[in-house]
């Protein structure tokens, strides 16, 4: 659970328990690929619902 | 002996309004700007923020050259938008349709980190503002990146302050090798590209966000026909002395490591070039396709031509110029380059170069090209995907939302190199080292008597005489050493103005 909760760094709330939960240690290889693969159990809920849609609309303007 | 480097980054982010009719983002990015100033006001601090920029000193259309060459379109001062100045020394204004958040001067890359992220904390606060005005089924969300994925792109600009006696051309010759080589750690990297008549079965991933925008080695212009030297000539300071390197070939950064690198290895390798200390000239063939190649090639191994008919890779570049600055420091020191953190910043450069040149998935995390291509490769092997898939560009542009619940890259544990604290201090106070301290306490103590600020000037209305100009020439004076006690002691602004005349 300590890993799970160390990657939604994005919720303040659970922020304290995060803390608490995840005693210090070096990141290796193996806790660095079941982090991303929490992550992408997370991202189908995260991503924008229609991809195709999403990336047509995102347009802006030149700047600078 | 180089002078101090006095540097500063100005981020434009992309912004679209959700939920809403047909957008101008320009009226979004007023209104995102606008909700914050109000939501600081609100909190009761002195508001700095009504006070707006002032114009006087602004010359964006002055060539490092002399003349700017016929055909050269210098950008225009847009003075009716919205364009604050921020009590940590910041300005925060709309350019062109985006919200632009410049960082006050400061004087080491660690303090750079500390402000672009506080940058990003205002860009946070300012969504959350904004949407406590807007209908309940609207908002406005801002991305840190550079391009829409469809030719359009904005920049994140760095500033570096040198010596105006430097000789121009040594400046392009060695920072155009930096430039087009540095890309290997400071790429934020981007699915596809923008470039004409290539497509994304030539380029399925590329190391930056802005290769694809550079046509020229060196110009005036930012919009059109970028070149990867600028030669704007605004020092914002006494213009005998200094000259300003606006350098606008950066991807913006959400790794701090890669934002820290940015900054503090280009800023050693101008005190270099000041003090003529880089003893081996990479001169590309063809500059702009070199940046570009660098940018298509993951695999680091693209060898260069140089005109002096040798050859060299991004990595040898970046090594020979490390080596360089190593013995720079053992000789002139790190005075000029920001003190100790220059010492970090060349402990970083190394364990960055080798991790690029042994196995650079270790740099998820420091590096955004790889954090961002990390987690791309794995959603890809995940769905068996191919790189065109629609869901690899929405996961590139969610990679840069700033919104804390929409954030690809929140989620990946990237390394920090400043902690929350120091960050949220920052949004507020100025840093203490540089000019930007004397205009950011000014504005907290005596906002309501300054009519103007500016980077180079306050203007002070004490009610009986005439407006009083206060002109900060010079970027490391005005720091807490000199003025802090002259400031505390001033009830007045008439009589901070009076100690000063003395």
């Amino acid at each position: 659970m300590a890993e799970r909760e160390q990657i939604k760094k994005s919720s303040p709330a659970e922020a304290d328990e995060e803390i608490a939960a995840t005693p210090a240690s070096s990141e290796t290889g193996e806790k660095l690929k079941s982090d991303l693969d929490e992550l992408l159990d997370e991202i189908d809920d995260v991503l924008e619902t229609n991809a195709e849609d999403f990336v047509k609309s995102y347009i802006q303007k030149g700047g600078e | 002996m180089a002078i101090t480097k006095t540097l500063g980054i100005e981020t434009e982010y992309g912004i679209v309004q959700r939920g809403g009719e047909e957008s101008n983002p320009i009226a979004a990015s007023s209104l995102l700007i606008n909700a914050y100033l109000s939501a600081v006001d609100n909190e009761g601090h002195h508001t700095q923020a009504r006070v707006g920029w002032d114009f006087e000193d602004e010359s964006p259309a002055n060539d490092a050259r002399g003349l700017a060459p016929v055909g050269s379109l210098p950008p225009e001062v847009e003075t009716h938008l919205v364009n604050a100045v921020l009590t940590n020394g910041a300005r925060y204004y709309v350019d062109h349709a985006h919200p632009e958040l410049s960082t006050p001067e400061c004087i080491d890359a660690r303090a750079i980190v500390r402000y672009d992220r506080a940058a990003e904390e205002i860009a946070i606060a300012s969504m959350r503002a904004a949407r406590s005005i807007l209908p309940p089924e609207q908002e406005l969300v801002v991305y840190k990146n550079n391009s829409d994925g469809k030719g359009n792109s904005y920049g994140c600009h760095e500033n570096y302050l040198m010596d105006r006696a430097t000789p121009f051309g040594r400046i392009v010759t060695h920072a155009t090798a930096h430039f087009i080589t540095r890309q290997i750690f400071t790429g934020a990297g981007k699915v596809g590209t923008e470039a004409m008549g290539l497509t994304g079965e030539d380029v399925p991933y590329q190391i930056t966000q802005r290769a694809d925008f550079f046509e020229e080695e060196v110009g005036l212009e930012t919009t059109l026909k970028r070149p990867i030297i600028n030669t704007r000539d605004e020092p914002h300071a006494d213009a005998q002395k200094y000259r300003r390197l606006h350098v606008i070939v950066g991807d913006a950064n959400l790794c701090e490591v890669a934002t820290f690198l940015k900054v503090g290895t280009t800023a050693i390798v101008l005190a270099m070039i000041e003090d003529d200390f880089i003893d081996r000239d990479f001169v590309f063939d063809a500059p702009v396709q070199a940046m570009r190649a660098v940018s298509y090639d993951l695999s680091l191994a693209e060898v260069l031509p140089l005109v002096d008919g040798t050859a060299a890779t991004a990595l040898e570049v970046q090594w020979a110029l490390l080596e360089n600055a190593r013995r720079y420091v053992d000789e002139r020191g790190t005075e000029a380059i920001g003190g100790d953190v220059a010492l970090d910043v060349m402990l970083r450069w190394e364990s960055v170069l080798s991790a690029l040149e042994s196995d650079p998935a270790k740099l998820a995390g420091q590096v955004d090209w790889v954090t961002k291509m990390r987690v791309l490769e794995a959603y890809r092997d995940r769905h068996q995907l191919g790189w065109d898939d629609a869901r690899l560009a929405a996961m590139d542009i969610q990679y840069h939302d700033l919104r804390p619940e929409k954030s690809l890259f929140a989620r990946l544990g990237a390394e920090r190199l400043v902690d929350e604290d120091e960050v949220r201090s920052a949004m507020a106070d100025p840093p203490e080292d540089t000019r930007a301290y004397f205009r950011g306490e000014c504005l907290k103590k005596f906002s309501s008597s300054i009519v103007a600020a500016n980077w180079d000037s306050l203007v002070f209305d004490v009610g009986t005489d005439p407006l009083r100009r206060v002109p900060m020439m010079e970027p490391t004076r005005g720091t807490r050493e000199h003025v802090g006690t002259l400031l505390e002691q001033s009830e007045t602004p008439a009589q901070l103005l009076e100690l000063l005349d003395q």
